[in-house]
């Protein structure tokens, strides 16, 4: 008797593990990974040329045995200071830079033109100029960054403060704040969600400029970045080796876009409601 | 009307002959033409108008935004000349707290900036101001969570926490909803009431001035010029409000004829 009123009381029914698991856009998506790496181990093996075109299971295994060497590990350390930096240099004139926009319509004007030259302009083309003019190193890197940074982040900074309230302005300057304690307190957190905006947009281009220069020239001082990894291994013909490279790089590029800033996004503008 | 016997104590705030102008991007325009009033301590001052007789601009240069073309605005005797915590605004934009601070930040914030408080003494200071607009739960709440009237009652306890000689409030309730504007309005009587802070109180809402203020400055406009100025005794709001209707429709008809 109770277990038959119970069938019938059932009104929440669990859905069916094929709905729940159909539903679930980060397990679809993994499904289509593992889909993508059986169609390249099955296609690798067909064409059965390691020096072409690597099986899955090779990348892996060079990928794991890289690690396990530290030699990713150190090339990605590598890579990542000089990105440091440069991010840092670029974000350095990018405060220079809208500064002076802010402060002057002059500046405006130069921030504005400047930006609609260069911003164009592919990091990597100034490469050769960089390094005649700084030489080979980390320093014409570092050149590049900088330009690949820049313009996007004094750009957005600038539209930012630009976009600032006259309502908070006008708060700011009434509880007696003025000159940097009001760009500090008022402004820039004002502008924070333009700003992040920048160096979301600043990161990749700095990281495939990097990755790209490093493949250019990375060996000057010994030990290369993962540009000049995944170079070395091509010259020696470890087509896995390759794999593995590129491998991280895209592996870093996930972490940053979708840890690093997804965190500072959650935890900043749209804690504050403040997401444009 | 102003009543010439009555004897004040000394005016905190003197307006005299303030001729205020701003510029649009085609025009220059004049906002107020030769203002002049006084404003003594705890008097619950407002300024009535409708829109164009530079009430809003007035409070801006009172704030200090602004300077004066021609005349002066004193306040304990000295000229304003900047933006300064002892004339705190209170703006209608519900966008006047800082988003990124809570609601205590935000009090403490204006504490710190203002060089009032600082560290231990500034959190309770705040608690405290906070508690009297009744918000003390609301504390660590930042200002997008909160709705219209609870954003308003922060920036009043921020205002009134630095403890400036004058509140400016700049049509503080206008973008709320009539319930919540009353609700205010009875507030801000009560608040009053605790420690008789004097405030300048700009709105073009007839029953507002009446119920908000002990002294209405009546403003005709282009360029703002003084109309009148009245006593609100708290009682016959009935009649005052009849009175101030019937001067700005007169206002009306004499600009028809001038036209």
């Amino acid at each position: 008797m109770a277990e038959q009123a119970a069938t019938h009381v059932v009104v929440v029914k669990p859905l069916t593990a094929w709905e729940r698991i159909s539903g679930n856009s980060a397990l679809r998506k993994t499904a289509l990974l593992v889909l993508l790496a059986l169609f390249w181990e099955l296609y690798a093996r067909k064409l059965d040329n390691p020096l072409l075109f690597p099986t899955f299971g090779a990348t892996l295994e060079a990928f794991g045995s890289a690690i396990a060497s530290g030699v990713i590990p150190q090339r990605t350390l590598h890579s990542l200071q000089v990105l440091a930096q440069g991010y840092a240099a670029g974000l350095f004139f990018a405060a220079i830079l809208t500064a002076f926009a802010t402060a002057t319509r002059i500046g405006t004007d130069l921030l504005e033109l400047l930006t609609a030259m260069f911003n164009p302009l592919p990091s990597i083309a100034l490469l050769p100029l960089a390094m005649l003019w700084v030489g080979l190193g980390n320093g014409s890197l570092i050149f590049v960054l900088i330009h690949a940074v820049l313009w996007s982040v004094a750009l957005n900074t600038h539209a930012g403060f630009r976009s600032v309230s006259q309502t908070l302005r006008m708060v700011g300057r009434n509880y007696g704040l003025s000159g940097p304690r009001f760009v500090a307190q008022i402004l820039v957190p004002a502008a924070f969600p333009h700003i992040l905006t920048g160096l979301k947009i600043g990161w990749p281009f700095a990281w495939r400029t990097l990755i790209a220069a490093e493949l250019v020239f990375g060996v000057s001082q010994g030990s290369g970045g993962l540009g000049w990894y995944v170079f070395e291994n091509k010259n020696q013909l470890e087509i896995a080796n390759v794999f593995a490279g590129l491998f991280t790089v895209i592996l870093i590029g996930l972490f940053v876009e979708n840890v690093v800033f997804a965190t500072i996004e959650r935890r900043t503008v749209r804690r504050w409601g403040m997401q444009t | 009307m102003a009543d010439p016997a009555a004897e004040r104590a000394p005016a905190l705030l003197e307006v005299r002959g303030v001729t205020l102008q701003y510029k649009t991007r085609e025009h220059l325009v004049t906002a107020t033409y030769r203002v002049g009033f006084e404003v003594s301590r705890s008097d619950r001052f407002v300024m009535l108008g409708p829109s164009g007789c530079g009430k809003s601009t007035l409070l801006k240069a009172v704030g200090g935004y602004l300077a004066p073309v021609e005349g002066e605005i004193r306040l304990n005797g000295r000229v304003i000349d900047k933006p300064g915590p002892d004339r705190v605004m209170v703006f209608q934009e519900f966008d006047q707290l800082l988003p990124w601070k809570t609601v205590k930040e935000n009090v403490v914030f204006a504490l710190r900036a203002s060089g009032k408080l600082k560290g231990r003494a500034a959190d309770e200071k705040a608690l405290a101001t906070i508690e009297k607009v009744g918000l003390t739960k609301f504390a660590d709440t930042l200002p997008h969570q909160l709705s219209g009237g609870m954003k308003q009652r922060v920036a009043i306890a921020r205002a009134m926490a630095v403890e400036p000689d004058i509140l400016l409030m700049d049509e503080p309730f206008a973008a709320l909803d009539a319930l919540t504007r009353r609700k205010m309005q009875e507030e801000l009587l009560r608040l009053w009431e605790d420690t008789r802070f004097t405030v300048l109180f700009v709105t073009h809402s007839i029953p507002e001035a009446v119920r908000v203020g002990n002294r209405i400055l009546l403003l005709s406009p282009h360029p703002g010029q003084v109309k009148a100025e009245m006593q609100s005794s708290g009682r016959d709001e009935e009649r005052l409000s009849q009175r101030i209707h019937e001067m700005l429709f007169s206002e009306k008809v004499e600009e028809a004829t001038d036209g």
